[in-house]
């Protein structure tokens, strides 16, 4: 960051052009994303279900949330789960990954660049999986394990509650190699190479060490980067549990807050409500993210 | 400080028993992300007595191409032509890229590289929007783009995508890796920032703007224009794509057909822009 000085005003009018900059994308971003949000907050304030005018609530539909939802306590406690196993594990697994294949030659790296981002190519490529996991025999893994006489009928994978979860984040892993897999990819590209025959010199003397004193500290700006995009995308998880498990879900194994948002939003046209639920949603994911990029501020400059 | 391009030599610290067995892991990874691919690539090929066969099959037995020229006969007996879908999600997708690539980039640069006031509130709200899930924001953003009269227009397609968050984000993160010195050095050769921004950071984060392109050309690709476009010539491919294999269990194999195909160009601009990404390792890194 190049710093100025002097005061406000002189600061802006050195940097003039900045702003003319930033202005064309300023522009559609505050109106077509910060508006909504903003929106959606002003909703959360009030009882609104598309047909009749909103009328102001105060903090109503909050304190409904918190003491009267014992759905929106199950949603929490799944979307923890699902969180805390996958978010971690997808945020690993593409670092060690994207690191795993810059060791390879030229092509082998592309192919299994290739691959290993094949699952989020396409938005609905894990559907597949709904045939993969299906209850009746014609369920792939079901009839592997029926031909093994492994069991004698078919699991209901998707509708047992004790098992859909799992699936369901074994699916959320299959597709974690995504967008930040792929910073990673990229942030690796510009990591400056003498700087590993600098550390071999000063006593560096495998590619774990490697890794850990040079190519993770110089890669500060993708781990936070990537720390958001796993955050955002471990907590609002839902399109992957209506199609495995439909909606609702057996015992609500598969509720998460996300698809409770989408219960209240699309389908009871409760809005308020809903918006509400979303906002909670921010504030906790917000301070997740807080807490995770100071951890990465103190490993790496960023 | 230079940007020196020599290639790397051979690397150091490297023991033939850990090339291997990273290689064993890697390949039965890749095995994991592989199969499921390939079982629903091969239900395009197999057919309709072998999608519904018991005991199911992986692979297929008589491979045919009947899920395809399904696929092409009911597309051509729409009363809008299938090319018309086609240039429409062509359309969205070029403009998109192009738009959101220079727009984001422009942005992007001053928030990475000067201290203006504003530069950090306006950092801190792009992060937040990242962070901010949940459909509530659809009827918001509705009203807006209703209000602007762009309702069923490609406008209501393409600028909420171009003033997204995550390219902007991404390109700004590899930004503040260029060295302060670089920047310093040119402002006094006499560089304005536009040149700067072209001449010596784009360049440096090649690597970053190909991402993006993934990203943007993802996204647009597969966007089914949502509730904003209503009017049939309008439509885009994924939508048109999902109308013809909703006819019910007789259409699963065309429907199979049909996400082979959407998915062929994501996959050859992938390996595209993943090979010039590769390239780029003949340099050697960003330094001071």
């Amino acid at each position: 960051m190049i710093v100025s000085s002097g005061t406000t005003w002189q600061k802006m009018k050195k940097n003039a052009d900045c702003y003319l900059m930033v202005l064309p994308f300023a522009l559609l971003f505050i109106t077509f994303v910060v508006l909504p949000v903003i929106g959606a907050a002003f909703i959360s304030l009030t009882d609104y279900n598309m047909l009749e005018t909103p009328s102001f609530v105060g903090l109503d539909n909050y304190l409904r949330v918190f003491l009267e939802d014992n759905d929106f306590i199950t949603a929490v406690r799944n979307t923890l789960v699902f969180a805390v196993v996958t978010g971690p594990l997808s945020y690993i697994a593409c670092l060690i990954f994207a690191w795993l294949i810059n060791e390879l030659g030229r092509h082998a790296r592309a192919v299994l660049t290739t691959i290993f981002y094949l699952p989020t190519m396409s938005a609905s490529m894990y559907v597949i999986w709904t045939f993969i996991f299906s209850g009746d025999q014609y369920g792939f893994i079901n009839s592997m394990l029926m031909s093994m006489r492994l069991v004698d009928e078919p699991v209901q994978w998707l509708t047992d509650a004790n098992t859909v979860l799992p699936v369901i984040m074994l699916v959320q892993l299959w597709m974690s190699l995504g967008t930040s897999f792929l910073s990673f990819i990229a942030g690796l590209q510009n990591v400056d190479r003498t700087l590993y025959e600098a550390a071999a010199v000063d006593g560096v003397r495998n590619r774990w060490q490697e890794l850990f004193y040079i190519t993770l500290p110089s890669m500060g700006p993708q781990l936070l980067f990537g720390a958001v995009m796993q955050i955002s995308a471990s907590f609002s998880v839902s399109s992957i549990c209506i199609t495995l498990a439909g909606f609702p879900s057996t015992d609500n194994a598969a509720l998460t807050i996300v698809t409770h948002i989408m219960d209240y939003g699309n389908m009871r046209m409760e809005l308020g409500y809903a918006s509400a639920l979303s906002v909670v949603l921010f504030a906790f994911v917000l301070l997740v993210n807080n807490i995770v990029q100071k951890v990465i501020h103190k490993y790496a400059a960023t | 400080m230079k940007i020196t391009l020599h290639k790397p030599k051979k690397r150091v610290n490297r023991s033939m028993f850990g090339n291997i067995s990273i290689l064993i892991v890697l390949l039965l990874v890749a095995a994991f992300m592989l199969l499921p691919f390939i079982y629903s690539v091969v239900q395009a090929f197999k057919p309709m007595e072998e999608i519904f066969a018991y005991p199911p099959r992986f692979f297929v037995q008589n491979p045919t191409l009947e899920n395809f020229s399904e696929l092409w006969r009911i597309s051509d007996s729409l009363w809008i032509p299938f090319s018309r879908y086609f240039f429409n999600t062509l359309f969205v997708t070029v403009v998109g890229i192009i738009a959101s690539m220079a727009l984001s980039t422009l942005a992007a640069f001053p928030l990475a590289k000067y201290d203006f006031p504003g530069n950090a509130a306006f950092s801190k709200l792009i992060t937040m929007t990242l962070l901010f899930t949940g459909p509530v924001t659809a009827l918001p953003q509705y009203i807006i783009v209703t209000k602007l009269g762009m309702f069923d227009t490609f406008w209501a397609v393409l600028l909420p995508t171009i003033g997204g968050p995550l390219n902007i984000f991404l390109i700004k993160n590899f930004l503040t890796q260029v060295p302060d010195s670089m920047l310093e050095a040119a402002t006094l050769d006499g560089a304005s920032k536009m040149k700067i921004l072209t001449r010596i950071c784009l360049p440096l984060v090649k690597p970053a703007m190909l991402t993006t392109l993934i990203f943007t050309f993802q996204a647009m690709w597969n966007s089914t224009g949502g509730n904003y476009i209503v009017s049939e010539d309008m439509k885009l491919l994924p939508t048109m794509m999902s109308q013809l294999s909703t006819g019910g269990i007789a259409r699963t194999g065309v429907g199979a057909a049909s996400s082979v195909l959407m998915i062929l160009p994501s996959l050859i601009i992938f390996c595209l822009t993943q090979s010039k990404i590769v390239e780029t390792m003949a340099y050697s890194g960003i330094k001071e």
